[in-house]
């Protein structure tokens, strides 16, 4: 993923001891959120790193696809760690997070059931952060073609000749 | 004088776009010795130009200056400043249509007659009918090769096409086949037969499906008759003193403005943007804009009654291998009003890949019940719908003063509110889709609202009386001897076909009738 920190050079004790965890999926530490496996990270520049993790939840929780890992969310949504887009999306997490303490929650990231995050985001969906952040990811999660493989879509076929030899017609449960 | 033309040449033929109406009428003028500027405002690719990749190929393809929408249809509110999903290109929408290829049915010329009085629709008869159209629907469909059509093979089905027919048949459908298609069943044209390489709405690269970019364009260029100039936005038709026009302003790549004199003018740029210029040249003489004395410039506006239907199986059908648009039902395409509604449909295979799925299936969609729809995509058939709509006065174009475009010029603002009769209509057609799915193991359906537009009608209608439309039943306006109009917005009505075929053979037509106009000395 790019703009990623070299997850293989920090080993998960390494990164665990330069972070505290944020929910059941995400360490953050000075300047990175990464997954709680270690698999990956990635620094943040203007968002406060607990920003980003809740910011990863909320998308994974809008368009949740249990086979897409979470380094895919994080790159749908790593464009908001702007100069510009910071100060609008501090403020939507931070509504966001208000909204779970009214509900008895520490914070976002620290509600256990996705059926209660998602009650959360129901109560916002017409908001403008939310819409914003639901629009961005129809083409921020769906057009990576890394993650095309995991839906099974095949993309791009002219240059393998098309489907003519390559089982355009191959169906056979009818 | 052979082409480049100059601005001052006064002899030619200007032709606002290049697409299915004004790039086929450019060349059968320019085949018929009629000298011709083609203005188009996109630019100029080729098959070794598109990309088999769908937001990249939108970026490059689709006419995306701003418009502004109202009414109660969901495009609106979907995708409020994209109401058509249309191309800036050199060959306009012929580079994205998935190549259906139909002709009206025979009552479809007479629907006010055929229909009667639809309270709320101001339906009208087109002045041409089956017979007339006949020779030049022959025409239209050798120049494109359409399937099923005078020797022409039609296409194998696909993956997408075998569940669909499977299911057809299960619900005692009859008429249904992998439709007549501009699409290449064998090498035909100097162009190969179709590669099954999906993409179709993305240009063919292959050039197995018909578009004027690479056919007609430079077959009229090869007379030395035809000037197309590229990246020339036209902003506004001026006339002299008597009343004729003389000329088109036009802004250039650079956005500098010039003005190419003309001997007539043809509009054909799409049922938003032909209007929007006959509006934007309103003068003292003609201050409701040009060949508006009936008020009915940018009124009618028909955009098909349409929809989807995806299923989603047990096992895999892979719907984006091959022909994007695969086969047909036509079963439901016949006028009859005890289904609850006057008119009827066509049900095509249609393909989409992830990314627009994502956007289409359901827009504004969230949560688990959308993405495990998405999850099962590689199991998913899907159906595109098309239907009459009716024609409505209050179902406009007009000019949206408050938002204006890169060259200052005010924006088509669309109003459209469905008909009662669409609504019916696509209730009727979202049932039957699910059941031919149904009837071959669906585990879940998804009644798929309308995409952006690409069937744009109606807005400079063809009329026998002058009080009723815009123009006659040569596309010739009604109030301007030497204005004409030559795209899909002059449609009576939409009839239940995708429109192209009928377009070029309205093209075809007109041209035989302006260049016989021209050698008998009366334009």
């Amino acid at each position: 993923m790019k703009d990623m920190a070299d997850p293989k050079g920090l080993t998960r004790r390494e990164l665990l001891s330069r972070s505290i965890t944020a929910g059941a999926s995400f360490v953050v530490g000075g300047g990175f959120v990464a997954g709680a496996d270690a698999a990956w990270a990635m620094e943040t520049a203007a968002l406060k790193p607990e920003t980003m993790a809740t910011l990863i939840q909320m998308a994974r929780d809008i368009y949740p696809h249990d086979q897409v890992a979470d380094e895919y969310y994080a790159a749908a949504v790593k464009g908001y760690d702007t100069a510009e887009a910071a100060e609008g999306i501090e403020a939507g997490i931070a509504a966001l997070n208000a909204a779970a303490r009214g509900k008895g929650h520490a914070d976002y990231l620290s509600i256990g059931w996705e059926r209660d995050r998602v009650d959360i985001l129901r109560d916002m969906e017409n908001s403008a952060f939310f819409q914003q952040i639901r629009g961005g990811l129809v083409t921020g999660l769906y057009n990576q073609k890394a993650v095309w493989p995991l839906f099974g879509y095949e993309g791009e076929s002219y240059s393998q000749g098309g489907y003519i030899d390559r089982g355009f017609d191959d169906i056979n449960w009818l | 004088m052979a082409a480049p033309f100059d601005m001052n040449d006064d002899n030619v033929i200007v032709v606002i776009g290049t697409g299915a109406g004004g790039g086929v009428l450019a060349n059968e003028l320019a085949q018929r010795g009629v000298s011709v500027v083609a203005l188009e405002a996109g630019g100029r690719y080729l098959p070794e130009d598109y990309v088999n990749d769908e937001w990249e190929s939108f970026g490059q393809l689709a006419w995306l200056d701003p418009r502004t929408t109202s009414g109660d249809w969901r495009v609106a509110k979907d995708f409020s400043g994209l109401p058509a999903w249309i191309v800036k290109a050199v060959g306009g929408t012929t580079t994205h249509w998935a190549g259906a290829s139909l002709r009206f049915q025979e009552h479809e010329w007479k629907a006010k007659t055929t229909y009667g009085e639809v309270q709320g629709a101001n339906l009208l008869d087109w002045p041409i009918d089956g017979a007339e159209m006949a020779p030049w629907y022959d025409l239209a469909e050798k120049k494109l090769g359409v399937t099923r059509t005078h020797g022409m093979p039609g296409l194998p089905g696909n993956n997408n096409y075998k569940v669909f027919e499977a299911g057809a048949k299960k619900l005692g459908y009859e008429e249904v086949h992998t439709g007549r298609m501009a699409i290449n069943s064998q090498d035909n044209d100097g162009r190969p037969a179709c590669q099954q390489t999906g993409f179709c709405f993305q240009g063919c690269k292959w050039g197995a499906k018909w578009s004027a970019a690479y056919t007609d364009i430079p077959n009229g260029e090869a007379t030395g008759n035809l000037e197309v100039r590229e990246k020339a936005h036209v902003l506004r038709i001026e006339h002299g003193d008597d009343g004729k026009v003389n000329g088109v302003i036009y802004a250039d790549a650079d956005g500098n403005e010039h003005k190419q004199m003309a001997r007539a003018v043809c509009v054909a740029g799409n049922s938003y943007e032909s209007p929007r210029i006959l509006l934007n040249s309103a003068t003292s003489m003609y201050p409701d804009g040009l060949a508006n004395s009936s008020g009915q410039v940018g009124r009618n506006y028909m955009r098909h009654m349409t929809g989807s239907v995806y299923g989603v199986f047990d096992k895999p059908v892979r719907m984006w291998r091959g022909t994007t648009m695969a086969g047909i039902i036509q079963d439901e395409a016949r006028h009859d009003p005890s289904r609850g509604f006057v008119g009827g449909y066509e049900l095509e295979t249609l393909g989409l890949g992830l990314p627009f799925m994502a956007a289409f299936l359901d827009p504004g969609g969230w949560g688990r019940e959308f993405t495990t729809a998405l999850d099962s995509y590689e199991n998913m058939a899907g159906m595109w719908i098309v239907g009459e709509d009716m024609p409505q006065e209050t179902n406009r174009v007009t000019l949206n003063h408050d938002v204006k475009d890169q060259f200052g010029m005010p924006v088509a603002n669309v109003h459209f509110d469905d008909h009662p009769n669409d609504i019916a209509m696509r209730n009727h057609a979202y049932k039957q889709g699910a059941a031919v799915y149904d009837a071959v193991g669906a585990t879940r359906t998804f009644p798929t609202p309308p995409y952006p537009s690409t069937h744009n009608l109606g807005t400079n209608r063809m009329s026998e009386n002058p009080r009723d439309g815009v123009v006659n039943s040569n596309g010739r306006t009604h109030d301007i001897d030497n204005l004409f109009v030559s795209d899909g917005s002059q449609f009576t009505t939409g009839a239940a076909e995708n429109p192209t075929l009928t377009i070029v053979a309205l093209a075809i037509r007109q041209a035989e009738h302006i260049a016989g106009e021209v050698s008998r000395g009366n334009l």
